[in-house]
């Protein structure tokens, strides 16, 4: 039907790429696509709601969550005995290197090529296998643990489909730099090329989402590449590395000697400050008097937080964060500004525009932080402290560069600065605060922002916060205070949708000492939804929480903006997710208006032997604000049309007027 | 923007450890940051475990760094120079054949003195002449040679090697 929609139409007129797109499909003599829409597709599902709308073709069939329900009780039985110089298989010789790298928790799934591995760790007390319930699952569990932990995740899959599973959440670590170590079956050496069953180039398909990546063809380099793998992964700029294991260099013997250093003659990264460029630095904040300091996922992953709130109260410096920087400084402090960028507060990317002297710390630029990047603190001069060389002026040139870990070159620069006379900056930003707030319309009505702010509130930041993608992601940048590094734990540079879920399950292995919360919206919510499985069986005490909005709620914000109000294929409906939990064995509960968040929240979080799912039914049409739109500036920030009165304005700023 | 071709040409250098899939991950570096690339070469060197590559490319100073830093990036890689604004030596070598009668075929061997190429098959038809040189050089005869009508052409990218001897002039 699209076909014959779009048949007769003339061919000379001027019309968009989307368009264009969507008539070579119809020309194709495509009927029906398969889709899930995002910000950078947009426009083409705005013709498909023409179409659909003029000839009520049914062009989107929602894809069907298959629920494995396969339980997996390896009850791990006999003592360890590191049995080095040992003469043993490929097999185990792997599980003993991760033994040796001190692995604990592995997620997984088995498959015909490392059946072998699966026999070995069945015996082995030292490590956990973790059976998800998709590999996609397993990878985002591992980023999930390496985020919560500082450790790295380890993801072990088989080969062809259950390798190709892996790739979003491989993807997903190499935007935010997640150490990342993922195995990979591979089928026999001697079949590698030959299209042979469940064979694919995974190291082919990974080379551009990995750090690095290798493919072990004989016996002989399997315990050393685990090591340079542990090594690649977790020093310099973090980020996944996968290794591909075939089948037969599995099944060989060898004696098992691993080694206890390793040094790559190519791999050198570069960790110690050049103390000449600290020293400029010093000198130019020493001159500055409206300072910001800008501060990412590096700050976090180089555990500088202290370093960093040393550098801010000694400078008297005003710190906005990205997304991924949350954590590193307490939000509810009077320096803190928040998160800037695209939804960041008003009042930080005010900050970014007006100070003199900008110091990023293990941040990148990204596009979603800086808006146009000739305008982006344009006023300011720029210190940049990154260990990835890359990042240097690669989006935005900077006067100061500093290549090092953020952490030593932290330490060496505080002891040079001087503090600052910032009490003019500071007032001005004051004032900011408060005539600019985040806000949000607080009434009988069920919002998203308001459940958390609550949750902030009650749990005092003393929690790990997971969240997915989208609005409800926004949200709970904006409005969840933290205190500690690792208990933000979201996915930034990919925004991969399903992601919270199975991240939280990776963080409560990892982290027993926090309460660990999943926020995720009913889009989202779907993506990876099987995991509720992995969850129910290891019984861990995750608290989901769904805002159900009944829409893919940030793409329908573009759409409302941008799009003129077409809703095209954005409208999503769900199951009973409160019936869908209890069939996972999964207490829940619904919730539909403000007046019962509190107690809602307080007895999901004293619900601490296994699980709860709370769902939320929300305000359908709600959006994020403020919103600098994508490449635009400060100048055409859009700000929430909440008067300030009658608004609940953020906790941040309440505390902060507080004084 | 300028376009390509107004940008200034670099011919940067590089060692990378002799792994299989290292000049895909090169390459594939090159397409996915859509960086130029006007020539790739690539073999082994006086170590068999290292291959050297020359990519020759061009970019405003600002890609032609990211380009470096990438490379500089890549874990196989073992050093990277841009040789742009150093001394070195470059050669490209093109294998031509051209088409001859009885009566050019002596015009086209004075050509290929001239530029001191050497001819390395004759045909009754043809000729076929290696030019080695800078791509000046190479570009120079391959337009002298063309009036005669090429019928095939076969062009290696660039190699490139620092020089040591640093005459007064450079
Ligand atoms: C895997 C994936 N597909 C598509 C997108 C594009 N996208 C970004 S946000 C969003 C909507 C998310 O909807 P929901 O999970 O319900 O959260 P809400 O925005 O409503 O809070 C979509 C579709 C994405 N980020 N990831
Ligand atoms: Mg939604």
């Amino acid at each position: 039907m699209l076909r014959k929609s779009y048949k007769e139409q003339k061919q000379k007129k001027e019309i968009t790429g989307f368009e264009i797109f969507i008539r070579c499909l119809a020309a194709e003599g495509v009927d029906v696509i398969f889709g899930y829409p995002g910000a950078s597709i947009v426009g083409i599902h705005d013709v498909l709601y023409d179409i659909e709308h003029k000839n009520k073709v049914k062009k989107e069939i929602e894809g069907t969550i298959n629920n494995n329900r396969r339980n997996n009780a390896m009850t791990p039985t006999k003592v360890y005995d590191n049995h080095q110089g040992k003469t043993m298989t490929g097999a185990e010789i792997f599980v003993r290197s991760l033994v040796e790298e001190g692995v604990e928790t592995l997620f997984g799934y088995p498959g015909g090529v490392v059946i072998g591995i699966h026999d070995v760790l069945h015996d082995l007390t030292h490590i956990k296998h973790i059976l998800t319930r998709h590999e996609q699952g397993a990878t985002h569990a591992a980023e999930g643990y390496a985020k919560a932990t500082g450790k790295p995740g380890v993801v072990l899959v088989t080969s062809g489909p259950g390798a190709t599973n892996t790739v979003t959440g491989i993807a997903d670590a190499y935007m935010d730099s997640v150490p990342l170590v993922v195995f990979t079956g591979q089928v026999i050496t001697d079949l590698i090329g030959n299209d042979a069953f469940q064979e694919v180039d995974i190291v082919g398909i990974t080379r551009p989402i990995t750090k690095h990546n290798f493919l072990i063809k004989d016996i002989k380099d399997l315990a050393n590449t685990v090591k340079a793998a542990f090594y690649i992964a977790t020093t310099g700029r973090p980020g996944p590395v996968l290794v591909d294991l075939p089948k037969d260099v599995l099944a060989a013997k060898a004696v098992f000697d691993y080694p206890k250093t390793i040094s790559i003659r190519t791999y050198n990264p570069v960790v110690e400050g050049n103390s000449k460029q600290i020293k400029k630095a010093a000198e130019l904040l020493s001159t500055s008097k409206r300072p910001l300091l800008y501060t990412g996922g590096g700050v976090i992953s180089s555990n500088a937080s202290a370093e960093v709130r040393a550098l801010a109260d000694k400078l008297h410096a005003p710190i906005t964060t990205t997304l991924h920087g949350l954590g590193a400084y307490p939000e509810q402090s009077k320096l803190a500004l928040g998160m800037l960028g695209m939804h960041g507060t008003w009042y930080s990317n005010m900050a970014v525009d007006q100070c003199d002297v900008l110091v990023a710390i293990g941040a990148r630029f990204d596009d979603r932080v800086t808006g146009k990047v000739e305008e982006f603190a344009k006023n300011a001069k720029k210190i940049h402290i990154d260990i990835d060389p890359s990042a240097i002026s690669k989006n935005v040139p900077v006067d100061v560069p500093i290549v090092g870990d953020v952490k030593r070159v932290l330490k060496q620069l505080n002891e040079l600065v001087k503090p600052l006379d910032t009490k003019e900056w500071l007032k001005t930003i004051d004032t900011w605060k408060t005539e600019h707030p985040l806000r949000y319309k607080h009434d009988d009505s069920l919002r998203a922002q308001y459940i958390i702010h609550k949750l902030g509130e009650i749990t005092d930041g003393d929690a790990v916060v997971v969240s997915d993608v989208g609005q409800s992601q926004m949200w709970t940048a904006q409005f969840f205070k933290w205190k500690h590094p690792r208990t933000q734990i979201t996915s930034g540079g990919l925004g991969t949708m399903g992601f919270s879920l199975p991240a939280s399950m990776g963080a409560a292995f990892g982290r027993k000492d926090l309460p660990v919360i999943c926020i995720t919206g009913d889009g989202g919510m779907q993506m990876n939804i099987q995991e509720l499985a992995t969850i129910s069986h290891n019984k861990l005490p995750i608290k989901i929480f769904i805002m159900n909005n009944g829409y893919l709620g940030m793409v329908r914000q573009w759409q409302e903006f941008f799009w003129k109000k077409r809703y095209a294929s954005t409208p999503i409906s769900s199951p009973d997710f409160v019936k869908v939990a209890e069939a996972y064995g999964i207490p829940a509960k619904r919730v539909t208006s403000s007046a019962e968040v509190e107690e809602a929240i307080h007895d999901a979080l004293a619900h601490k032997e296994g699980p709860m799912l709370v769902e939320f039914i929300v305000v359908k049409e709600e959006n994020v604000y403020p919103m600098i739109p994508a490449g635009q500036t400060v100048a055409e920030i859009i700000e929430s049309p909440e008067p300030l009165k009658q608004s609940h304005a953020s906790h941040k700023t309440m505390i902060h007027a507080k004084g | 923007m300028a376009s390509s071709d107004q940008l200034k040409q670099h011919t940067i250098s590089l060692s990378v450890e002799n792994h299989f899939g290292t000049l895909n991950r090169i390459a594939g570096l090159f397409a996915a940051k859509g960086y130029n690339i006007d020539s790739l070469t690539v073999g082994e060197t006086e170590d068999a475990a290292i291959s050297r590559m020359t990519i020759v490319t061009r970019g405003d100073d600002q890609i032609i760094e990211q380009i470096l830093k990438q490379l500089n990036k890549l874990i196989d890689t073992i050093k990277v120079v841009d040789l742009t604004d150093e001394a070195f030596v470059d050669r490209e070598l093109a294998l031509v054949k051209v088409q001859c009668t009885p009566l050019t075929r002596m015009e086209i061997m004075q050509i290929s003195e001239i530029f001191r190429t050497k001819v390395v098959d004759v045909s009754a038809k043809t000729l076929t002449i290696e030019a080695t040189g800078s791509q000046l050089k190479v570009d120079a005869i391959i337009n002298m040679l063309k009036p005669f009508g090429i019928k095939e052409l076969a062009r290696t990218g660039r190699v490139a090697i620092k020089r040591e001897f640093q005459s007064e002039s450079q």
